[in-house]
Protein backbone atom coordinates (compact mmCIF):
# COMPACT_ATOMS: atom_id res chain seq x y z
CA UNK A 1 0.00 0.00 0.00
CA UNK A 2 3.01 2.36 0.99
CA UNK A 3 4.10 1.49 -2.93
CA UNK A 4 0.65 3.13 -4.04
CA UNK A 5 1.02 5.66 -1.90
CA UNK A 6 4.71 6.82 -2.79
CA UNK A 7 4.44 6.40 -6.63
CA UNK A 8 1.07 7.76 -7.56
CA UNK A 9 2.57 10.28 -9.75
CA UNK A 10 3.87 7.86 -11.85
CA UNK A 11 0.55 5.95 -11.48
CA UNK A 12 -1.28 8.45 -13.07
CA UNK A 13 1.40 9.41 -15.64
CA UNK A 14 1.25 5.74 -16.84
CA UNK A 15 -2.76 5.98 -17.01
CA UNK A 16 -2.52 9.25 -18.47
CA UNK A 17 -0.31 7.80 -21.53
CA UNK A 18 -2.66 4.17 -21.54
CA UNK A 19 -5.74 6.03 -22.34
CA UNK A 20 -3.95 8.42 -25.12
CA UNK A 21 -2.04 5.44 -26.59
CA UNK A 22 -5.36 3.04 -26.92
CA UNK A 23 -8.07 5.88 -27.50
CA UNK A 24 -6.05 8.43 -30.45
CA UNK A 25 -6.02 4.90 -32.87
CA UNK A 26 -9.16 4.19 -32.50
CA UNK A 27 -10.05 7.84 -33.10
CA UNK A 28 -7.44 7.91 -36.02
CA UNK A 29 -9.44 4.33 -36.73
CA UNK A 30 -12.92 5.44 -36.88
CA UNK A 31 -11.92 8.78 -39.17
CA UNK A 32 -10.03 6.40 -41.76
CA UNK A 33 -12.69 3.31 -41.30
CA UNK A 34 -15.60 5.86 -42.33
CA UNK A 35 -14.45 7.02 -46.11
CA UNK A 36 -12.91 3.57 -46.40
CA UNK A 37 -16.01 2.04 -45.61
CA UNK A 38 -18.31 4.61 -48.10
CA UNK A 39 -15.90 3.83 -51.04
CA UNK A 40 -16.51 0.03 -50.78
CA UNK A 41 -20.45 0.38 -50.34
CA UNK A 42 -20.19 2.60 -53.35
CA UNK A 43 -18.12 -0.01 -54.96
CA UNK A 44 -19.18 -2.99 -54.02
CA UNK A 45 -17.03 -5.58 -55.75
CA UNK A 46 -14.48 -4.17 -52.72
CA UNK A 47 -15.87 -4.63 -49.84
CA UNK A 48 -15.52 -8.29 -49.33
CA UNK A 49 -11.34 -8.28 -50.49
CA UNK A 50 -11.40 -5.58 -47.92
CA UNK A 51 -12.94 -7.29 -44.92
CA UNK A 52 -10.80 -10.03 -45.25
CA UNK A 53 -7.85 -8.09 -45.62
CA UNK A 54 -8.65 -6.45 -42.56
CA UNK A 55 -8.74 -10.23 -41.15
CA UNK A 56 -5.60 -10.72 -42.21
CA UNK A 57 -4.09 -7.24 -40.69
CA UNK A 58 -5.94 -8.33 -37.80
CA UNK A 59 -4.21 -11.57 -37.10
CA UNK A 60 -0.73 -10.12 -37.20
CA UNK A 61 1.11 -11.21 -33.95
CA UNK A 62 1.42 -7.11 -32.10
CA UNK A 63 4.92 -7.72 -30.79
CA UNK A 64 5.74 -8.34 -34.20
CA UNK A 65 3.82 -4.99 -35.70
CA UNK A 66 5.32 -2.95 -32.85
CA UNK A 67 9.17 -4.47 -33.83
CA UNK A 68 8.84 -3.81 -37.44
CA UNK A 69 7.15 -0.50 -37.37
CA UNK A 70 9.68 1.55 -36.56
CA UNK A 71 11.99 -0.09 -39.74
CA UNK A 72 8.92 1.13 -41.76
CA UNK A 73 7.90 4.12 -40.21
CA UNK A 74 11.59 5.31 -39.96
CA UNK A 75 10.32 6.04 -36.40
CA UNK A 76 12.48 5.60 -33.00
CA UNK A 77 12.23 2.51 -31.27
CA UNK A 78 10.83 3.84 -28.24
CA UNK A 79 8.47 6.39 -30.39
CA UNK A 80 4.56 6.47 -28.83
CA UNK A 81 4.04 6.81 -32.73
CA UNK A 82 4.70 2.89 -33.39
CA UNK A 83 2.16 1.98 -30.89
CA UNK A 84 -0.10 4.63 -32.54
CA UNK A 85 0.05 3.51 -35.78
CA UNK A 86 -0.13 -0.41 -34.67
CA UNK A 87 -3.42 -0.32 -33.41
CA UNK A 88 -4.43 2.28 -35.55
CA UNK A 89 -4.36 -0.69 -38.10
CA UNK A 90 -5.80 -3.26 -35.57
CA UNK A 91 -9.16 -0.94 -35.10
CA UNK A 92 -9.74 0.06 -38.76
CA UNK A 93 -8.89 -3.81 -39.82
CA UNK A 94 -12.29 -4.74 -37.15
CA UNK A 95 -13.56 -1.50 -37.96
CA UNK A 96 -14.45 -1.52 -41.55
CA UNK A 97 -16.57 -4.70 -41.21
CA UNK A 98 -18.57 -2.70 -38.57
CA UNK A 99 -18.72 0.15 -40.89
CA UNK A 100 -19.69 -1.46 -44.34
CA UNK A 101 -22.30 -3.46 -42.41
CA UNK A 102 -23.65 -0.69 -40.96
CA UNK A 103 -24.04 1.10 -44.61
CA UNK A 104 -25.43 -1.85 -45.68
CA UNK A 105 -27.82 -1.96 -42.71
CA UNK A 106 -29.73 0.86 -44.34
CA UNK A 107 -33.22 -0.65 -46.02
CA UNK A 108 -33.12 -0.21 -49.55
CA UNK A 109 -36.52 1.79 -49.57
CA UNK A 110 -35.18 4.13 -47.11
CA UNK A 111 -32.04 4.97 -49.42
CA UNK A 112 -34.79 4.90 -52.62
CA UNK A 113 -36.51 7.66 -51.18
CA UNK A 114 -33.59 9.72 -49.38
CA UNK A 115 -32.50 9.87 -53.45
CA UNK A 116 -35.73 10.52 -54.22
CA UNK A 117 -36.61 13.54 -52.23
CA UNK A 118 -33.19 14.53 -53.60
CA UNK A 119 -30.17 14.19 -51.37
CA UNK A 120 -26.79 14.55 -52.86
CA UNK A 121 -24.54 11.61 -52.40
CA UNK A 122 -22.46 13.23 -49.37
CA UNK A 123 -25.10 14.38 -47.68
CA UNK A 124 -26.92 11.43 -47.92
CA UNK A 125 -24.32 9.36 -46.23
CA UNK A 126 -23.95 12.34 -43.13
CA UNK A 127 -27.44 12.95 -43.06
CA UNK A 128 -29.41 9.25 -43.24
CA UNK A 129 -27.07 6.38 -44.10
CA UNK A 130 -24.42 6.90 -40.76
CA UNK A 131 -26.80 7.61 -38.31
CA UNK A 132 -28.91 4.75 -39.24
CA UNK A 133 -25.24 2.91 -38.95
CA UNK A 134 -24.67 4.21 -35.64
CA UNK A 135 -25.28 0.97 -33.49
CA UNK A 136 -23.64 -1.57 -35.89
CA UNK A 137 -20.39 0.72 -36.15
CA UNK A 138 -20.82 1.40 -32.20
CA UNK A 139 -21.08 -2.26 -31.42
CA UNK A 140 -17.49 -3.15 -33.40
CA UNK A 141 -15.73 0.46 -31.13
CA UNK A 142 -16.71 -1.15 -28.04
CA UNK A 143 -15.14 -3.79 -28.76
CA UNK A 144 -11.69 -2.00 -30.53
CA UNK A 145 -11.49 0.24 -27.94
CA UNK A 146 -11.51 -2.58 -25.21
CA UNK A 147 -9.03 -4.29 -27.05
CA UNK A 148 -6.78 -1.37 -27.93
CA UNK A 149 -6.73 -1.08 -23.88
CA UNK A 150 -5.53 -4.13 -23.13
CA UNK A 151 -3.09 -4.06 -26.33
CA UNK A 152 -1.45 -1.14 -25.38
CA UNK A 153 0.44 -3.08 -22.24
CA UNK A 154 2.17 -5.03 -24.78
CA UNK A 155 4.33 -2.20 -25.45
CA UNK A 156 5.68 -2.20 -22.46
CA UNK A 157 8.22 -4.92 -24.01
CA UNK A 158 9.21 -2.49 -26.21
CA UNK A 159 9.61 0.19 -23.25
CA UNK A 160 6.16 1.97 -24.05
CA UNK A 161 3.33 0.36 -22.50
CA UNK A 162 1.36 2.67 -20.19
CA UNK A 163 -0.11 0.62 -17.75
CA UNK A 164 1.53 -2.19 -19.06
CA UNK A 165 5.16 -0.83 -17.28
CA UNK A 166 3.66 -0.82 -14.19
CA UNK A 167 3.88 -5.25 -15.05
CA UNK A 168 7.51 -4.71 -16.38
CA UNK A 169 8.06 -3.17 -12.76
CA UNK A 170 6.50 -5.10 -10.44
CA UNK A 171 8.42 -8.29 -12.90
CA UNK A 172 11.98 -6.86 -12.41
CA UNK A 173 11.66 -6.16 -8.22
CA UNK A 174 9.58 -9.51 -8.13
CA UNK A 175 6.97 -7.39 -6.14
CA UNK A 176 3.03 -7.98 -6.80
CA UNK A 177 1.71 -4.45 -6.07
CA UNK A 178 2.61 -2.62 -9.51
CA UNK A 179 0.91 -6.06 -11.16
CA UNK A 180 -2.33 -5.61 -9.43
CA UNK A 181 -2.38 -2.01 -9.71
CA UNK A 182 -1.65 -1.90 -13.38
CA UNK A 183 -4.52 -5.07 -13.69
CA UNK A 184 -6.80 -2.62 -12.00
CA UNK A 185 -6.32 0.27 -13.60
CA UNK A 186 -6.41 -1.47 -17.11
CA UNK A 187 -9.82 -3.08 -16.14
CA UNK A 188 -11.49 -0.14 -14.38
CA UNK A 189 -10.40 1.86 -18.07
CA UNK A 190 -11.84 -0.45 -20.26
CA UNK A 191 -15.13 -0.86 -18.34
CA UNK A 192 -15.39 3.24 -17.87
CA UNK A 193 -14.79 3.32 -21.71
CA UNK A 194 -16.96 1.37 -22.59
CA UNK A 195 -19.96 2.44 -20.45
CA UNK A 196 -19.16 5.91 -22.40
CA UNK A 197 -19.42 4.25 -25.30
CA UNK A 198 -22.82 3.08 -24.22
CA UNK A 199 -23.94 6.60 -23.01
CA UNK A 200 -23.01 7.49 -26.35
CA UNK A 201 -25.00 5.30 -28.60
CA UNK A 202 -28.00 6.09 -26.42
CA UNK A 203 -27.92 10.04 -26.78
CA UNK A 204 -26.99 8.93 -30.69
CA UNK A 205 -29.80 6.86 -31.12
CA UNK A 206 -33.02 8.25 -29.67
CA UNK A 207 -35.00 6.54 -32.15
CA UNK A 208 -33.34 3.09 -31.94
CA UNK A 209 -34.80 2.21 -28.05
CA UNK A 210 -38.11 3.77 -28.66
CA UNK A 211 -40.60 1.54 -27.19
CA UNK A 212 -42.87 -0.32 -29.88
CA UNK A 213 -45.98 0.74 -28.15
CA UNK A 214 -48.66 -1.11 -30.32
CA UNK A 215 -49.98 1.14 -32.92
CA UNK A 216 -53.82 1.86 -33.38
CA UNK A 217 -54.88 2.20 -36.87
CA UNK A 218 -57.36 5.11 -36.75
CA UNK A 219 -59.75 6.08 -40.19
CA UNK B 1 -48.43 17.38 -68.69
CA UNK B 2 -45.49 14.85 -68.44
CA UNK B 3 -44.32 13.41 -72.11
CA UNK B 4 -42.38 10.35 -72.89
CA UNK B 5 -41.59 10.33 -76.72
CA UNK B 6 -40.08 6.65 -77.95
CA UNK B 7 -38.55 6.39 -74.73
CA UNK B 8 -36.47 3.22 -73.72
CA UNK B 9 -34.62 1.45 -71.02
CA UNK B 10 -32.51 -1.22 -71.79
CA UNK B 11 -29.89 -2.80 -69.28
CA UNK B 12 -26.68 -3.62 -69.55
CA UNK B 13 -27.29 -7.59 -69.81
CA UNK B 14 -29.53 -6.43 -72.90
CA UNK B 15 -32.75 -6.85 -70.73
CA UNK B 16 -35.56 -4.23 -72.04
CA UNK B 17 -37.14 -3.14 -69.07
CA UNK B 18 -39.20 -0.17 -71.04
CA UNK B 19 -39.44 -0.31 -75.25
CA UNK B 20 -40.15 3.07 -77.27
CA UNK B 21 -42.91 4.13 -74.91
CA UNK B 22 -44.43 7.03 -75.86
CA UNK B 23 -47.67 8.75 -74.12
CA UNK B 24 -48.68 12.20 -72.61
CA UNK B 25 -49.68 12.37 -68.56
CA UNK B 26 -52.28 15.42 -68.50
CA UNK B 27 -51.70 17.51 -65.47
CA UNK B 28 -53.62 17.65 -62.28
CA UNK B 29 -54.78 14.22 -62.85
CA UNK B 30 -54.20 10.61 -61.43
CA UNK B 31 -52.72 8.75 -64.46
CA UNK B 32 -52.18 4.61 -62.97
CA UNK B 33 -49.49 2.79 -64.74
CA UNK B 34 -50.39 -0.96 -64.16
CA UNK B 35 -49.53 -4.31 -65.23
CA UNK B 36 -48.20 -7.22 -64.83
CA UNK B 37 -44.76 -7.73 -63.32
CA UNK B 38 -41.80 -7.24 -65.29
CA UNK B 39 -43.96 -4.55 -67.62
CA UNK B 40 -41.83 -1.67 -66.59
CA UNK B 41 -44.54 0.46 -64.73
CA UNK B 42 -42.10 1.33 -62.03
CA UNK B 43 -39.18 1.46 -64.52
CA UNK B 44 -41.10 4.20 -66.17
CA UNK B 45 -42.32 5.87 -63.20
CA UNK B 46 -38.59 6.27 -61.47
CA UNK B 47 -37.15 7.34 -64.81
CA UNK B 48 -39.35 10.40 -64.32
CA UNK B 49 -37.33 11.32 -61.69
CA UNK B 50 -34.30 10.17 -62.98
CA UNK B 51 -33.50 7.62 -60.00
CA UNK B 52 -32.95 5.50 -63.29
CA UNK B 53 -31.89 6.79 -66.85
CA UNK B 54 -33.42 5.93 -69.50
CA UNK B 55 -31.46 4.53 -72.34
CA UNK B 56 -33.07 6.81 -75.45
CA UNK B 57 -35.90 9.07 -75.75
CA UNK B 58 -37.05 12.24 -74.11
CA UNK B 59 -38.93 12.56 -71.13
CA UNK B 60 -40.17 16.19 -71.00
CA UNK B 61 -42.42 18.15 -68.15
CA UNK B 62 -44.65 21.03 -69.17
CA UNK B 63 -42.30 20.75 -72.46
CA UNK B 64 -38.93 21.25 -70.91
CA UNK B 65 -36.56 18.10 -71.18
CA UNK B 66 -35.96 16.27 -67.59
CA UNK B 67 -32.17 16.22 -68.38
CA UNK B 68 -31.99 20.00 -69.00
CA UNK B 69 -31.34 20.59 -64.89
CA UNK B 70 -29.34 18.82 -62.01
CA UNK B 71 -30.93 15.58 -61.34
CA UNK B 72 -31.06 16.72 -57.48
CA UNK B 73 -32.82 19.81 -58.35
CA UNK B 74 -35.33 17.98 -60.12
CA UNK B 75 -36.09 15.37 -57.70
CA UNK B 76 -36.89 18.14 -54.69
CA UNK B 77 -39.17 19.73 -56.83
CA UNK B 78 -41.27 16.26 -57.55
CA UNK B 79 -43.08 14.16 -54.45
CA UNK B 80 -42.19 10.45 -54.24
CA UNK B 81 -43.85 8.00 -52.62
CA UNK B 82 -43.16 3.97 -52.35
CA UNK B 83 -44.25 0.91 -50.81
CA UNK B 84 -43.29 0.86 -47.18
CA UNK B 85 -43.15 4.14 -46.64
CA UNK B 86 -39.43 4.47 -46.95
CA UNK B 87 -39.50 6.84 -43.76
CA UNK B 88 -36.40 7.71 -42.10
CA UNK B 89 -36.16 5.29 -38.95
CA UNK B 90 -33.82 8.13 -37.46
CA UNK B 91 -35.92 11.03 -37.52
CA UNK B 92 -39.25 11.84 -35.87
CA UNK B 93 -42.37 11.85 -37.83
CA UNK B 94 -42.11 15.84 -38.53
CA UNK B 95 -38.60 16.08 -39.08
CA UNK B 96 -39.28 13.27 -42.08
CA UNK B 97 -42.13 15.55 -43.74
CA UNK B 98 -40.14 18.75 -43.29
CA UNK B 99 -37.16 16.63 -45.13
CA UNK B 100 -37.99 18.49 -48.63
CA UNK B 101 -38.56 22.16 -47.35
CA UNK B 102 -35.19 21.81 -45.26
CA UNK B 103 -33.45 20.21 -48.19
CA UNK B 104 -34.74 23.20 -49.96
CA UNK B 105 -33.36 25.76 -47.15
CA UNK B 106 -36.23 26.81 -46.07
CA UNK B 107 -36.12 28.66 -42.64
CA UNK B 108 -36.40 26.09 -39.53
CA UNK B 109 -39.93 27.15 -37.81
CA UNK B 110 -41.56 27.58 -41.47
CA UNK B 111 -40.72 23.70 -42.43
CA UNK B 112 -41.98 22.50 -38.64
CA UNK B 113 -45.21 24.26 -39.24
CA UNK B 114 -45.56 23.22 -43.16
CA UNK B 115 -45.15 19.77 -41.68
CA UNK B 116 -47.54 19.86 -38.70
CA UNK B 117 -50.07 21.48 -41.47
CA UNK B 118 -49.84 17.94 -43.44
CA UNK B 119 -49.42 15.63 -40.54
CA UNK B 120 -53.25 16.46 -39.93
CA UNK B 121 -53.92 17.14 -44.11
CA UNK B 122 -53.26 13.66 -43.90
CA UNK B 123 -55.32 12.57 -41.71
CA UNK B 124 -52.88 11.85 -38.32
CA UNK B 125 -53.10 13.31 -35.02
CA UNK B 126 -50.79 15.93 -33.98
CA UNK B 127 -49.89 13.96 -30.91
CA UNK B 128 -48.07 11.77 -33.50
CA UNK B 129 -45.42 14.24 -34.50
CA UNK B 130 -41.98 13.75 -32.27
CA UNK B 131 -42.71 9.97 -32.28
CA UNK B 132 -40.46 7.49 -34.88
CA UNK B 133 -41.23 5.67 -37.70
CA UNK B 134 -41.37 2.50 -36.05
CA UNK B 135 -43.71 3.64 -33.46
CA UNK B 136 -46.53 3.67 -36.15
CA UNK B 137 -48.48 1.14 -37.67
CA UNK B 138 -47.99 0.61 -41.66
CA UNK B 139 -51.28 3.02 -42.40
CA UNK B 140 -49.71 5.84 -40.70
CA UNK B 141 -46.42 5.26 -42.34
CA UNK B 142 -48.04 5.66 -45.83
CA UNK B 143 -50.38 8.64 -44.67
CA UNK B 144 -46.78 10.36 -43.46
CA UNK B 145 -44.96 9.11 -46.21
CA UNK B 146 -47.53 10.44 -48.62
CA UNK B 147 -47.27 14.32 -46.49
CA UNK B 148 -43.53 14.01 -46.91
CA UNK B 149 -43.74 13.82 -50.48
CA UNK B 150 -46.41 16.88 -50.25
CA UNK B 151 -44.28 19.10 -48.16
CA UNK B 152 -42.74 21.41 -50.63
CA UNK B 153 -46.29 21.83 -52.61
CA UNK B 154 -44.27 20.25 -55.76
CA UNK B 155 -46.87 20.04 -58.61
CA UNK B 156 -45.78 16.67 -59.81
CA UNK B 157 -46.39 13.69 -57.15
CA UNK B 158 -44.98 10.08 -58.32
CA UNK B 159 -46.83 6.74 -56.52
CA UNK B 160 -44.85 3.73 -56.66
CA UNK B 161 -47.20 1.24 -55.42
CA UNK B 162 -47.94 2.69 -51.86
CA UNK B 163 -50.52 0.74 -50.79
CA UNK B 164 -49.83 -2.64 -51.74
CA UNK B 165 -47.88 -3.63 -48.21
CA UNK B 166 -51.12 -2.87 -45.97
CA UNK B 167 -54.34 -4.31 -45.13
CA UNK B 168 -57.66 -4.24 -47.70
CA UNK B 169 -59.02 -2.09 -45.10
CA UNK B 170 -56.70 0.34 -44.70
CA UNK B 171 -55.77 0.13 -47.87
CA UNK B 172 -59.13 1.03 -48.82
CA UNK B 173 -59.27 3.93 -46.51
CA UNK B 174 -55.84 5.34 -48.03
CA UNK B 175 -57.35 5.52 -51.31
CA UNK B 176 -60.38 6.71 -50.23
CA UNK B 177 -58.48 9.46 -48.75
CA UNK B 178 -55.62 9.97 -51.70
CA UNK B 179 -59.17 10.90 -53.62
CA UNK B 180 -60.63 13.21 -51.23
CA UNK B 181 -56.93 14.91 -51.04
CA UNK B 182 -56.46 14.73 -54.71
CA UNK B 183 -59.97 16.84 -54.93
CA UNK B 184 -58.23 19.86 -53.04
CA UNK B 185 -54.65 19.77 -54.03
CA UNK B 186 -55.22 18.91 -57.53
CA UNK B 187 -51.81 17.28 -58.30
CA UNK B 188 -50.55 15.90 -61.24
CA UNK B 189 -50.20 12.27 -59.72
CA UNK B 190 -48.87 9.35 -61.45
CA UNK B 191 -49.31 5.76 -59.81
CA UNK B 192 -48.56 2.59 -60.12
CA UNK B 193 -49.77 -0.61 -59.07
CA UNK B 194 -50.38 -4.34 -59.77
CA UNK B 195 -53.63 -4.28 -59.22
CA UNK B 196 -56.48 -3.60 -62.14
CA UNK B 197 -58.98 -2.56 -59.07
CA UNK B 198 -56.58 -0.13 -57.54
CA UNK B 199 -56.51 1.19 -61.32
CA UNK B 200 -60.00 1.97 -62.05
CA UNK B 201 -60.41 3.29 -58.98
CA UNK B 202 -57.69 5.66 -58.26
CA UNK B 203 -57.34 6.75 -62.41
CA UNK B 204 -58.64 9.34 -64.10
CA UNK B 205 -56.77 7.68 -66.39
CA UNK B 206 -55.00 4.18 -66.58
CA UNK B 207 -51.98 3.21 -68.67
CA UNK B 208 -52.02 -0.64 -69.17
CA UNK B 209 -48.41 -1.74 -70.29
CA UNK B 210 -47.30 -5.49 -71.14
CA UNK B 211 -44.61 -7.14 -70.39
CA UNK B 212 -41.31 -5.81 -71.73
CA UNK B 213 -42.47 -2.61 -71.59
CA UNK B 214 -44.84 -1.87 -73.95
CA UNK B 215 -48.11 0.55 -73.70
CA UNK B 216 -51.21 -1.38 -74.25
CA UNK B 217 -54.09 1.58 -73.87
CA UNK B 218 -54.24 3.79 -72.15
CA UNK B 219 -57.48 5.55 -71.21
CA UNK B 220 -60.37 6.71 -69.15
CA UNK B 221 -61.36 3.69 -66.28
CA UNK B 222 -64.66 3.53 -68.20
CA UNK B 223 -63.33 3.51 -71.60
CA UNK B 224 -60.62 0.56 -70.88
CA UNK B 225 -63.88 -1.62 -69.68
CA UNK B 226 -65.94 -0.75 -72.38
CA UNK B 227 -63.82 -1.11 -74.98
CA UNK B 228 -60.65 -3.15 -74.41
CA UNK B 229 -58.39 -2.63 -77.74
CA UNK B 230 -57.20 -6.41 -77.22
CA UNK B 231 -57.24 -9.34 -75.75
CA UNK B 232 -54.29 -8.78 -73.61
CA UNK B 233 -56.09 -5.60 -72.07
CA UNK B 234 -59.46 -7.75 -72.21
CA UNK B 235 -57.90 -10.65 -69.87
CA UNK B 236 -56.07 -8.01 -68.24
CA UNK B 237 -59.13 -5.87 -66.95
CA UNK B 238 -60.57 -9.08 -66.06
CA UNK B 239 -63.46 -11.55 -66.64
CA UNK B 240 -66.12 -9.60 -64.69
CA UNK B 241 -65.19 -5.89 -66.52
CA UNK B 242 -69.34 -5.64 -67.23
CA UNK B 243 -69.93 -6.12 -63.87
CA UNK B 244 -66.84 -3.92 -62.97
CA UNK B 245 -68.39 -1.04 -65.53
CA UNK B 246 -71.15 -0.75 -63.36
CA UNK B 247 -68.77 1.52 -60.86
CA UNK B 248 -69.25 4.41 -63.72
CA UNK B 249 -73.13 3.85 -63.84
CA UNK B 250 -74.68 6.43 -61.56
CA UNK B 251 -78.34 6.18 -62.53
CA UNK B 252 -79.92 9.30 -61.46
CA UNK B 253 -82.64 8.26 -59.00
CA UNK B 254 -83.47 4.60 -58.72
CA UNK B 255 -86.85 4.31 -57.72
CA UNK B 256 -86.70 2.73 -53.78
CA UNK B 257 -89.70 0.77 -52.40
CA UNK B 258 -91.01 1.93 -48.69
CA UNK B 259 -88.67 0.60 -45.27
CA UNK B 260 -90.37 -2.71 -44.65
CA UNK B 261 -91.65 -3.48 -41.28
CA UNK B 262 -89.02 -6.46 -40.84
CA UNK B 263 -86.29 -3.66 -40.71
CA UNK B 264 -84.89 -2.74 -37.06
CA UNK B 265 -83.77 0.66 -37.65
CA UNK B 266 -81.27 2.05 -34.38
CA UNK B 267 -83.24 5.36 -33.06
CA UNK B 268 -80.92 7.59 -35.15
CA UNK B 269 -82.76 5.96 -37.90
CA UNK B 270 -79.85 4.23 -39.33
CA UNK B 271 -80.69 0.26 -40.61
CA UNK B 272 -79.65 -2.70 -37.69
CA UNK B 273 -80.73 -5.53 -39.04
CA UNK B 274 -83.66 -7.47 -40.39
CA UNK B 275 -85.77 -9.73 -38.22
CA UNK B 276 -86.96 -13.10 -38.47
CA UNK B 277 -88.69 -15.18 -36.64
CA UNK B 278 -85.57 -16.24 -34.39
CA UNK B 279 -83.34 -13.44 -34.41
CA UNK B 280 -82.16 -10.42 -36.34
CA UNK B 281 -79.64 -10.60 -39.43
CA UNK B 282 -77.43 -8.18 -39.82
CA UNK B 283 -77.95 -5.85 -42.45
CA UNK B 284 -74.60 -6.65 -44.77
CA UNK B 285 -74.57 -3.72 -47.54
CA UNK B 286 -76.18 -0.56 -47.78
CA UNK B 287 -75.84 1.75 -50.71
CA UNK B 288 -75.97 5.71 -50.36
CA UNK B 289 -77.99 8.06 -52.23
CA UNK B 290 -76.20 8.70 -55.38
CA UNK B 291 -73.64 5.63 -55.52
CA UNK B 292 -73.10 3.72 -58.45
CA UNK B 293 -75.07 0.90 -59.91
CA UNK B 294 -72.62 -1.59 -58.72
CA UNK B 295 -72.91 -0.84 -55.40
CA UNK B 296 -76.64 -1.11 -55.64
CA UNK B 297 -76.28 -4.24 -56.90
CA UNK B 298 -74.03 -5.33 -54.19
CA UNK B 299 -75.87 -4.65 -51.44
CA UNK B 300 -78.34 -6.17 -52.96
CA UNK B 301 -76.72 -9.55 -53.72
CA UNK B 302 -75.30 -9.39 -50.48
CA UNK B 303 -78.28 -8.25 -48.11
CA UNK B 304 -79.45 -11.94 -46.27
CA UNK B 305 -82.79 -11.73 -48.12
CA UNK B 306 -82.25 -9.99 -51.25
CA UNK B 307 -83.40 -6.57 -50.25
CA UNK B 308 -80.78 -3.81 -50.71
CA UNK B 309 -80.83 -0.91 -48.02
CA UNK B 310 -80.31 2.48 -49.27
CA UNK B 311 -79.44 5.42 -47.06
CA UNK B 312 -79.11 9.01 -47.26
CA UNK B 313 -75.95 11.42 -46.45
CA UNK B 314 -76.72 11.12 -42.93
CA UNK B 315 -76.53 7.38 -43.44
CA UNK B 316 -80.35 6.84 -42.27
CA UNK B 317 -82.55 4.45 -43.61
CA UNK B 318 -84.82 6.07 -46.91
CA UNK B 319 -85.74 3.13 -48.90
CA UNK B 320 -84.86 -0.56 -49.85
CA UNK B 321 -84.16 -2.08 -53.73
CA UNK B 322 -84.48 -5.71 -55.03
CA UNK B 323 -83.64 -7.11 -57.92
CA UNK B 324 -85.99 -6.05 -59.90
CA UNK B 325 -85.40 -2.67 -59.72
CA UNK B 326 -81.66 -3.13 -60.57
CA UNK B 327 -82.47 -5.31 -63.25
CA UNK B 328 -84.45 -2.37 -64.38
CA UNK B 329 -81.91 0.33 -64.64
CA UNK B 330 -79.66 -2.19 -65.99
CA UNK B 331 -81.56 -2.49 -68.87
CA UNK B 332 -81.98 1.02 -69.76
Amino acid sequence: MTWIGDNLGLIWEQLREHLYLAILPVILGLLISVPLGYVATRFSWLANPLIAFGGVLYSLPSIALFIVLPAILGTKVLSTVNIVVALTIYTVSLLIRNVIDGLRSVPAEVRQSAVAVGYGSLHRLVAIDLPIAVPVIFAGLRVVTVANISMVSVGAVIGIGGLGELFTLGFQKDFLTPVVVGVALSLLLALVADLILVGLQRVLTPWARVIHTPPVEVA
Amino acid sequence: MIEFEDVTKQYPDGTVAVDTLSLRIPSNEITVFVGPSGCGKTTSLRMINRTIERTSGRISIDGEDINSKDAVALRRGIGYVIQHAGLFPHKTVVDNIATVPKLLGWDKRRARTTAMELLERVGLDVKLAERYPAQLSGGQQQRVGVARALAADPPIMLMDEPFSAVDPIVRNQLQEELLRLQRDIGKTIVFVTHDIDEAIKLGDNVAILRVGGKLAQLAPPSELLANPVDDFVRDFVGRDRGYRALTFVHPDELPVKPLPAELVLDDAGAPVGWRTDHEVQPVNAVYKQGDSLRAALDAVLTSPNGWGVCIDANGRAVGIVDQVIVAEALRS
